[in-house]
């Protein structure tokens, strides 16, 4: 038996509706109780005086790129990068070499992930065979297997017919679909954002209707279906107002919102840097803003990072051939506090809820609360700490990060899983 | 010649840059030295056809990752004309169908002890890219769509010289200005020194965006060209356009063409211009391409001079407490 206090932090649990500052009891990876426990004998005691405690954080959006890029990212570097974000869970996306479409590769995940001993990985399986596109894969082999959801990610579900039977199937066993939104001949060739900015660097544009077109046929057909639909990176305005009325009607959709598409728009391309090409791209002022209102009221309920690590070699290429993505697992929570919480747009409960408690129930995992009996996921954040972004401390094994050198408020300083302390900022 | 080389002895301090990648980020003064630049140069050399050796002793690279025949032949002879040595380098003869980066393979040539790459890419911001990370000087000489600078610098040469000053001078591009670097450098120069713009095209290649940096979109050609005091007709490039847009040539030509009967409604003195290669029959018919008011073989020859002006800025010897010292300019610095 060992017991873990946590002692004195504001402790801000949405799923009991708690915000005060209080002590938190653990015991053998189990919480114990919030509040005095003053009979307790205690093993460690961490002085959480002035931090904010939370249920770990859940990324539901990463790309750890294990199986078949292992120059890029691994299961080891990848989740170490989630602990030191504050993250107790990410769910990996199965867009690998080859794809997470059996049994077999589901376990694979599983067996690194607890060789890696860090956090807790939640595997998606893929939607697809092979992610080709053509037949569903073995959805119910890989729910018995332990997939949470099911994703073709890196690409869009193009067939339609396909993407039905594959809402229809899945709500067998009450998984979402997360749907990558892309009508790919309207952004074929397309580095960046349609607009004023790729008009005048000459660089091919990739409109906002091509996501919103496929988010529009993904709502109908999970209306129809009575399926469970997941948008994934949000990006645009109208995509945020389908999401919104589709949710006013009652279809069975969430979404999740990426940090650098609430930070940033299509002006960071007018310096060539890949770091700041991913799909969807980065878009107007007018998107971030939408984004921000989809988090303020619920119309996005998620933040997740679409963490995509790249190798320098391949992101040093010219603009157009180098590929899509940018690191978000140890600057997202940074740049959430920053831009959501300090600007006072949404409040930390509503912040934790969604880097947390939503992501948990969207997965349907025993996370993302501090409930008694809980599974003693924790993070401590200090709230006020000022840190400047370096890649080259970052635990992640690439570095294509748009924010290096920015300074950002509010770091995890402990990620706990079942009760053990797996990252202590040093 | 010597005394001529004499008023070519240091960079002018209006001119802190040792690039040149783009018209959009330069001031209008600079735009004006350069073309003056450019003019001196044309008239030292007797119209572009001596040498003035203000270069010699520099090694330019001509770093082609597309293909090109008209411009690397001018900027080596531009070069050669200052008597700088020209190094051709094009992809057919390089490594990188071995599989290196562009990067290395200009870090390749930086350290064999060169002072300035003039380098052409099918992507946009390709020279910018290598600027940051060489320590020579970078020339644009076309990426993609994006700018084409020595392109707009001489075509906006060429007007100048015909008309003096630009300002409320009304300037038509038509054509395929997605696509087109040309229109993008002439765009940005033109803005700059006071010219009307007016963009024409089908609307698949002039997107009406470009109206909010305050230029004129039309999609009808007839009805600007009464008010064009210059028209610059750009080629089709359908090398880099997705899917057709348009459905056929002899359409486009039939609404955009720019043709005997349509220079009959122009102004009298309306100024033809055509960056080349010219596709006689799309763009512009053979009637108005050999008239009188065609300056499309002036283009060719005041694409020298401005060579000449923007090689010898970017490379020549700088006053040593300019802001752009010869300290930080590699090899480049040299006395003549």
């Amino acid at each position: 038996m060992s017991t873990l206090l946590i002692q004195g932090g504001r402790i801000i649990d949405p799923s009991q509706a708690i915000d005060r500052i209080d002590d938190l009891l653990v015991r053998d990876g189990i919480i114990l109780a919030i509040g005095q426990s003053s009979h307790e004998k205690v093993d460690e005691t961490i002085d959480a005086t002035g931090l904010i405690v939370t249920p770990g954080l859940i990324d539901m959006h990463v790309h750890l790129r294990e199986p078949g890029r292992e120059e890029d990212e691994t299961i080891e570097t990848g989740t170490r990068a989630a602990l030191a974000g504050g993250f107790t869970s990410v769910a990996c996306i199965p867009n690998t070499e080859p794809p997470i479409d059996t049994q077999a590769a589901v376990e694979f995940i599983h067996q690194k992930a607890v060789r890696a001993d860090t956090c807790n990985v939640f595997v998606v399986g893929c939607v697809s065979r092979n992610r080709e596109g053509k037949e569903l894969a073995e959805i119910g082999q890989l729910v018995e297997a332990g997939a949470v959801a099911f994703s073709d990610d890196g690409a869009p579900i193009y067939d339609a017919e396909l993407m039905r039977r594959a809402f229809e199937y899945c709500r067998m066993f009450d998984k979402p679909i997360f749907a990558h939104e892309e009508v790919l001949e309207l952004s074929r060739g397309g580095v960046m954002h349609e607009g004023l900015v790729s008009l005048v660097l000459g660089l091919t544009g990739m409109p906002a209707a091509a996501e919103e077109v496929m988010i529009g046929r993904d709502i109908a057909l999970a209306e129809v279906t009575g399926g469970r639909l997941h948008v994934m990176h949000v990006s645009t305005a109208r995509g945020v107002e389908l999401i919104r009325a589709a949710k006013a009607r009652g279809t069975r959709v969430t979404a999740e919102a990426c940090p650098h598409h609430f930070t940033l728009t299509d002006e960071s391309l007018r310096g060539f840097d890949s770091n700041a090409k991913m799909s969807p791209p980065l878009r107007t002022a007018v998107d971030v803003e939408a984004i921000i209102s989809g988090l303020v009221d619920g119309a996005i309920d998620c933040i997740a990072t679409d963490h995509a690590p790249h190798a320098p070699e391949k992101k040093m290429l010219e603009i157009d051939r180098a590929p899509f993505g940018i690191l978000g697992l140890e600057t997202a929570l940074g740049l959430s506090i920053t831009r959501l919480v300090a600007t006072g747009r949404i409040g930390w409960p509503r912040l934790v809820e969604a880097m947390s408690l939503l992501p948990a129930q969207i997965l349907g995992v025993t996370r993302g609360t501090l409930r008694t009996g809980a599974i003693a996921d924790i993070t401590l954040i200090n709230p006020d700490l000022s840190w400047r972004v370096d890649v080259d401390k970052f635990c992640s094994k690439s570095v294509n990060s748009p924010f290096q050198g920015w300074v950002l408020k509010g770091r995890a300083v402990f990620t706990i899983v079942a009760g053990r302390v797996k990252y202590r900022l040093g | 010649m010597a005394r001529a080389a004499c008023e070519f002895e240091v960079v002018p301090l209006g001119w802190a840059h040792r690039h040149l990648l783009d018209i959009e980020r330069l001031t209008s003064d600079e735009i004006r030295l350069l073309l003056d630049t450019a003019g001196r140069f044309k008239q030292a050399t007797d119209g572009c056809r001596k040498k003035i050796a203000v270069l010699s002793g520099c090694t330019i690279v001509n770093l082609f990752f597309e293909n090109s025949t008209r411009t690397r032949t001018s900027f080596a002879l531009a070069a050669r004309r200052l008597g700088a040595d020209v190094i051709d380098f094009s992809t057919s003869t390089s490594s990188l169908s071995k599989g290196e980066s562009f990067i290395d393979t200009a870090k390749n040539l930086e350290a064999m002890g060169i002072d300035a790459v003039v380098v052409r890419h099918g992507t946009p911001g390709t020279p910018h890219l290598l600027a940051q990370r060489l320590n020579v000087g970078v020339i644009n000489a076309g990426d993609g769509p994006h700018e084409h600078p020595t392109q707009g610098l001489l075509d906006i040469f060429s007007i100048r010289e015909r008309l003096g000053d630009l300002k409320g001078v009304t300037v038509g591009l038509v054509g395929d200005i997605a696509h087109s670097r040309t229109a993008r450098s002439n765009l940005w120069g033109l803005l700059k020194l006071g010219a009307n713009v007016i963009l024409c095209g089908p609307p698949t290649l002039v997107s009406q965006r470009w109206r909010e940096l305050g230029v004129e979109v039309s999609h009808d050609l007839d009805a600007i060209v009464p008010r064009c005091d210059v028209l610059n007709l750009l080629r089709i490039q359908f090398e880099r356009q997705n899917t057709r847009p348009f459905p056929s040539v002899r359409e486009y030509a039939h609404l955009y063409a720019m043709n005997g009967d349509r220079l009959k409604r122009a102004k009298k003195d309306l100024l033809i211009l055509a960056p080349g290669p010219i596709n006689r029959g799309v763009e512009v018919t053979a009637d108005v391409a050999d008239c009188p008011q065609s300056l499309i073989l002036d283009q060719v020859t005041n694409g020298l001079a401005v060579r000449m002006g923007v090689l010898w800025l970017t490379c020549g010897p700088r006053e040593s407490n300019g802001p752009d010292s010869i300290a930080t300019l590699g090899g480049a610095g040299r006395s003549i």
